[in-house]
């Protein structure tokens, strides 16, 4: 579409995507989900911007983004809150933002969380792949990485109109965060005392994590016997423990099955906080139910 | 059968064999519980992913009553022949672990009825499952840090394709340039579950 608008980056920071709602029901052939990591934050910046709820934004890992608006454009910053400025101006984040044709608007580091999401009102229009603009880290599916001089078409503007200028939002995790988790599928694979230790330990998230898994240090889980598991499928949550005890937390590339077993699942509603702990953050888990 | 759940985004069902598993597949391609949004075949289970929000014993309960065909292998995703040059690496190892001669492994790799029981690994990986039991190899010991796209393989008791470079730890039996995954195809996978294949000697 001739004359439409578009964002340039002109930085991309440490880790930026595109990402929607991801890419349903072709699990059958190998093919994951992926999406925007915190699904709260993403819904809510294109609420926003009243675009329809599978519009594609920009995920960012600690901020770092600079774009530039060719056209005029109407964008939100959500997630792990970041200092904002649109052509030197400070900005607010949660809120609504008019950039003029040329515009750059510029993303610091946040202080708290890990992923920032950019939404633009028509939302990022780069060719779908299996349905979703998402892009999949792990199966390496979904359009390429923005780095600076990519042009980000934006689509046409949806007929509904912002209805706030901006919202209050639950602020984005912080150094120590609890996580409601459901034991299972494969609790019996553990001794007691590792359910235990689950429920009672600390875990840090390490440096080690991306989209697809936030691999946490902490108290190794035994297992009750040591058996082969054929692999079988995974969801996002779940808590999936390698030879060595230590869980890795499964996020939105996570592999679509896996061979190791899964002690438990952490709840879909927590999910979006988990995938806001940044390196360092100490998880708790706690489950509403007792082996 | 055996149902697990995985907190309120999925149901795990554990069944007997992968038999089941394809047979369970179909029956949940026809009738879909409601609420759940993908199925994922593997070896021994199936996982149902559901839409938040959904009654996942309610789920359960509809996976329990499903009319599931005994001993039904599935197919009903047409037939594909895949011809594939046997110069793999691993074709002298596959013929010690068999007792067949390198020629016999060949032989028997084309003559057996190969089904995609599922897929994982990787976008596109089909595991096939042939209905000659002397084709079970164990896997590699050690793992290779690239396979080739279009490389031919035996694990267990299966066989796959690689659809494009990765590691992996199969036993290597040769190649193929059929085009197994392609973006600009709808779909985009050949080897999906029900499919039935048959690997031919390429001249």
């Amino acid at each position: 579409m001739s004359g439409a608008s578009a964002l340039e980056v002109i930085a991309a920071g440490p880790m930026t995507t595109v990402q929607d709602a991801g890419r349903f029901g072709h699990a059958d052939l190998g093919v994951g989900r992926s999406g925007a990591a915190d699904a709260d934050s993403y819904a809510r910046a294109n609420r926003l911007l009243a675009n329809p709820p599978g519009a594609a934004v920009l995920e960012t890992t600690m901020g770092g983004l600079r774009v530039r608006a060719r056209g005029p454009v109407t964008v939100a910053v959500t997630g792990a809150p970041v200092a904002l400025s649109v052509d030197g101006r400070g900005a607010a984040t949660e809120a609504v933002l008019h950039l003029p044709d040329g515009a750059e608007l510029v993303m610091g580091l946040p202080d708290r969380g890990l992923r920032s999401y950019l939404a633009v009102r028509g939302g990022v229009d780069v060719r779908p792949v299996l349905g979703s603009r998402s892009t999949d880290v792990l199966a390496g599916l979904g359009p390429d990485l923005p780095v600076p001089g990519t042009v980000l078409p934006v689509g046409p503007p949806p007929r509904d109109f912002p209805i706030v200028d901006h919202v209050c939002a639950a602020p984005v995790s912080g150094d120590r965060i609890t996580l409601r988790v459901d034991l299972g599928p494969r609790q019996d694979w553990f001794t007691d005392r590792a359910l235990d230790t689950l429920l009672s330990g600390e875990y840090e998230v390490t440096p080690r994590s991306d989209r697809v898994g936030a691999r946490l240090s902490g108290p190794a889980l035994e297992r009750s016997y040591a058996g082969e598991l054929p692999s079988e499928g995974m969801v996002a949550g779940a808590l999936q423990v390698p030879p060595g005890g230590e869980p890795v937390l499964f996020l939105a590339d996570h592999p679509v099955t896996g061979g190791y077993p899964v002690v438990a699942v952490v709840r879909s509603a927590d999910l979006p906080r988990a995938a806001q702990a940044r390196p360092g953050t100490r998880i708790r888990f706690t489950a509403r139910t007792r082996p | 059968m055996r149902v697990l759940k995985c907190a309120d985004t999925g149901v795990l069902v554990e069944v007997a064999d992968l038999a089941e598993v394809v047979a369970l597949r179909a029956a949940l391609a026809e009738r879909p519980p409601p609420g759940v949004t993908d199925v994922v075949p593997a070896a021994r289970t199936l996982l149902l992913r559901v839409e938040p929000g959904t009654d996942t014993d309610r789920v359960a309960a509809a996976v329990a009553d499903l009319p599931v065909g005994a001993g039904d292998r599935g197919g009903g995703g047409g037939t594909v022949t895949i011809p594939v040059h046997y110069d793999g690496a691993d074709l002298a190892d596959v013929a010690e672990l068999t007792g067949l001669t390198p020629r016999g492994v060949v032989a028997a790799h084309t003559a057996a009825h190969w089904t995609v029981a599922f897929c994982g690994f990787a976008p596109g990986f089909g595991y096939m499952v042939g209905d000659d039991p002397r084709l079970h190899v164990p896997r590699r010991g050690e793992a290779r840090t690239r396979v080739p796209a279009g490389s031919v393989a035996l694990a267990g008791e299966f066989t796959g394709v690689y659809p494009r470079n990765s590691p992996g730890g199969w036993q290597l039996l040769g190649r193929t340039e059929a085009r197994i995954w392609d973006l600009d195809r709808d779909p985009p996978g050949l080897l999906r579950p029900g499919v039935r294949v048959r690997f031919t000697e390429a001249s």
